[in-house]
């Protein structure tokens, strides 16, 4: 026997009835003028999104989780995704500036000088992943009895205290 | 095929394949980090409930300081109809509101995409979900997920690039940010009214298991362990979430992790960080961000720390006109012949008619001074400068409309951009602050900053103090 595809809730329906009739009487208005361009910038972005940046950056993540894995040295991934990840997110947000593509728009319109974008991220790059080495420097450096101490002492605070 | 008594099963145990089948997106085995699950999408969703509303609302703020009702000149979204329904006239009181509401609006935007990437990324195995649609409430639901997610991505990228002076989208800025804004909210509300009750649900649960956990004294140290534990609560924290759970159940594939409508793996790796410590990532990220971006809108010493906004570093040149420009001379058209002691006279218009005043003569009308910020859309603005010039009431009087100043009608020697006219309302117009300005910290204007005369108006946008003022025209709008 088929089933009819169920309603599911009403309330459900009747609220994003709602919402498709606002987004419905602003879409009419924000599609007014370039509905080709706008529908492609709208679509568009979340299919960039959803299937092109986020893979990337999944593949990304995951070769670097095997590639330490396989050198043995898993617990080094935050280390590197960290550093990684920020810099790459300072790049994604601030790319115009910092490739220089508004470099003319820019100058003329503010007065300032464009140059110093593009040093700067790799200034803070450089600073992201030197701070994390110098982290990763920190736990390994000193003789394996201290690290053991301190995770004793982290694993001791969490256990109830022992019966004296 | 053509063996008869397979046919009725092979459908159902192809489909059983495909969902199942590791190596698709579709199957809840393709996404394997152990991180994924009800509680890590929840407390994103509600740092983004919080910010987004204040995008929002501050955003509906920036476009009602606008005054789009005074005057076509203002209004850059003409047919919006009922969206602007709350438009208000806009106050001068504090002067700084607009700095603040801007800076918020813009800071707050740029602080919240790592938060925003990382709801994303924590749903991402829900787009890829079999069978698209369980009923037509879902497939409704499904329909405005790619508007919450195209229309934010949309705004967020909009509104980034803008900051940016990268008008590379389809249309002016103002009508695709704010129409766009609807859309997204339109979704946002109804993805928020449908979703917070399970959010909360998830947070709170987690809160009393870690309280009673604590009580227990049990140990979180073996990570392997650790992370089975959480899968394990998070099928305790979703069955309370009714919703998701009936729509599989109904399906009849509700097994184990796949009870988790696709957020928890059935098939984790070994994790490598918490998702504590993942929050934290995130929190750090967004904390990244705002350090170098919020010194724009602070000034001063702090402007330096702003090392990637487009108005951090240093300001252009020295001297009392060393600060912030929106637009210079050269970029807006403006001829230096225009504006010289010759040429340049001010057009000012009222009900007693009209008067020419050149820059001498305005000299040696009575001179008021005010401390006013910059403070524009983009977000940055800078700190109170020392403005020097005739009170815009003082020159109203002067064309007939003493002592009560109606609506100014302003027009710049500019020769393009959206805000070459302006109009100011009444109220504007009134307070004692709101200047024609010809000197700023003790020395005449530069040509950037609106030589011969410019308009400054206690918490106006910065595009409505309009620069290379040419003309004047009082009047009721």
């Amino acid at each position: 026997m088929r089933l009819r595809p169920p309603l599911g809730s009403p309330f459900q329906i009747l609220l994003l009835a709602c919402s498709f009739a606002l987004a419905g009487y602003a879409g009419a208005r924000l599609f007014a003028d370039d509905w080709r361009g706008v529908a492609l910038w709208l679509v568009g972005a979340a299919l960039l999104h959803d299937l092109v940046l986020l893979p990337l950056y999944a593949l990304a993540d995951r070769a670097l989780v095997r590639g330490l894995g396989s050198a043995g040295r898993r617990e080094w991934t935050m280390y590197v995704r960290v550093p990684a990840a920020l810099s790459a997110l300072l790049l994604l947000v601030w790319f115009p500036l910092i490739s220089g593509m508004v470099d003319q728009r820019y100058r003329s319109a503010t007065g300032l000088s464009a140059d110093g974008f593009l040093a700067r991220w790799l200034l803070i790059t450089a600073v992201l992943f030197g701070g994390s080495a110098l982290l990763l420097a920190i736990r390994l450096s000193p003789p394996t009895r201290m690290r053991e101490r301190g995770r004793l002492r982290r694993a001791t605070k969490r256990r109830p205290p022992p019966v004296h | 095929m053509g063996r008869a008594p397979a046919a009725g099963a092979l459908p159902a145990y192809r489909r059983i394949m495909r969902d199942d089948d590791p190596r698709l997106p579709s199957s809840p085995g393709f996404w394997r980090s152990p991180l994924r699950g009800t509680w890590f999408t929840s407390v994103l969703g509600l740092v983004l409930l919080v910010g987004i509303t204040v995008l929002f609302v501050t955003g509906l703020v920036s476009y009602a300081a606008y005054n789009p009702d005074l005057s076509p000149v203002n209004d850059q979204t003409p047919g919006k109809g009922i969206l602007g329904f709350y438009l208000f006239s806009w106050p001068t009181d504090p002067h700084w509101l607009y700095r603040f509401t801007q800076g918020l609006h813009v800071t707050l935007g740029i602080t919240l995409i790592p938060v925003l990437l990382a709801k994303l990324w924590s749903v991402v195995p829900r787009l890829f979900a079999l069978p698209p649609a369980r009923s037509l409430a879902h497939a409704l639901e499904r329909i405005s997920l790619l508007l919450l997610v195209g229309g934010g991505l949309f705004e967020f990228t909009t509104g980034v690039l803008n900051v940016q002076l990268d008008y590379v989208f389809p249309g002016s800025f103002y009508p695709l940010h704010f129409y766009g804004a609807w859309v997204f909210f339109a979704a946002f509300v109804a993805h928020a009214v449908l979703k917070v009750p399970t959010a909360l649900r998830a947070v709170r649960r987690r809160q009393d298991e870690r309280d009673g956990r604590e009580q227990g004294g049990r140990e979180r140290d073996g990570r392997e362990q650790g992370g089975r534990e959480r899968d394990g609560r998070e099928q305790g924290g979703r069955e309370l979430g009714g919703r998701e759970l009936g729509g599989r159940e109904r399906d009849g594939r509700g097994q184990g992790g796949r009870e988790q409508g696709g957020l928890v793996t059935p098939r984790p790796v070994a994790p490598t960080v918490s998702r504590r410590g993942a929050l934290w990532f995130v929190g750090g990220a967004s904390l990244l961000l705002l350090a170098t971006t919020v010194g724009q809108s602070i000034g001063g010493a702090l402007r330096r720390t702003a090392l990637l906004a487009p108005h951090g570093g240093t300001d252009p040149g020295a001297g009392p006109n060393g600060f912030q420009i929106n637009k210079t001379a050269a970029y807006a058209g403006i001829d230096p012949r225009e504006t010289g002691a010759q040429a340049w006279r001010l057009v000012v218009t009222g009900r007693g008619g009209t008067v020419r005043l050149s820059r001498d003569q305005l000299l040696r009308m009575p001179l008021h001074s005010s401390a006013l910020p910059i403070a524009c859309v983009e977000g940055w603005s800078t700190a109170d400068q020392w403005w020097r010039g005739v009170r815009l009431r003082d020159l109203a009087a002067l064309v007939g409309h003493d002592g009560d100043p109606p609506d100014l009608f302003v027009e710049s020697l500019q020769r393009h951009g959206a805000f070459r006219r302006a109009a100011l309302r009444a109220n504007q117009v009134a307070d004692p602050r709101s200047l024609l300005a010809l000197y700023v910290n003790g020395e005449d204007l530069s040509p950037d900053h609106g030589y011969p005369a410019r308009i400054i108006v206690p918490a106006a946008p910065g595009v409505l103090n309009t620069k290379w003022v040419a003309r004047l025209t009082f009047g009721d709008l």
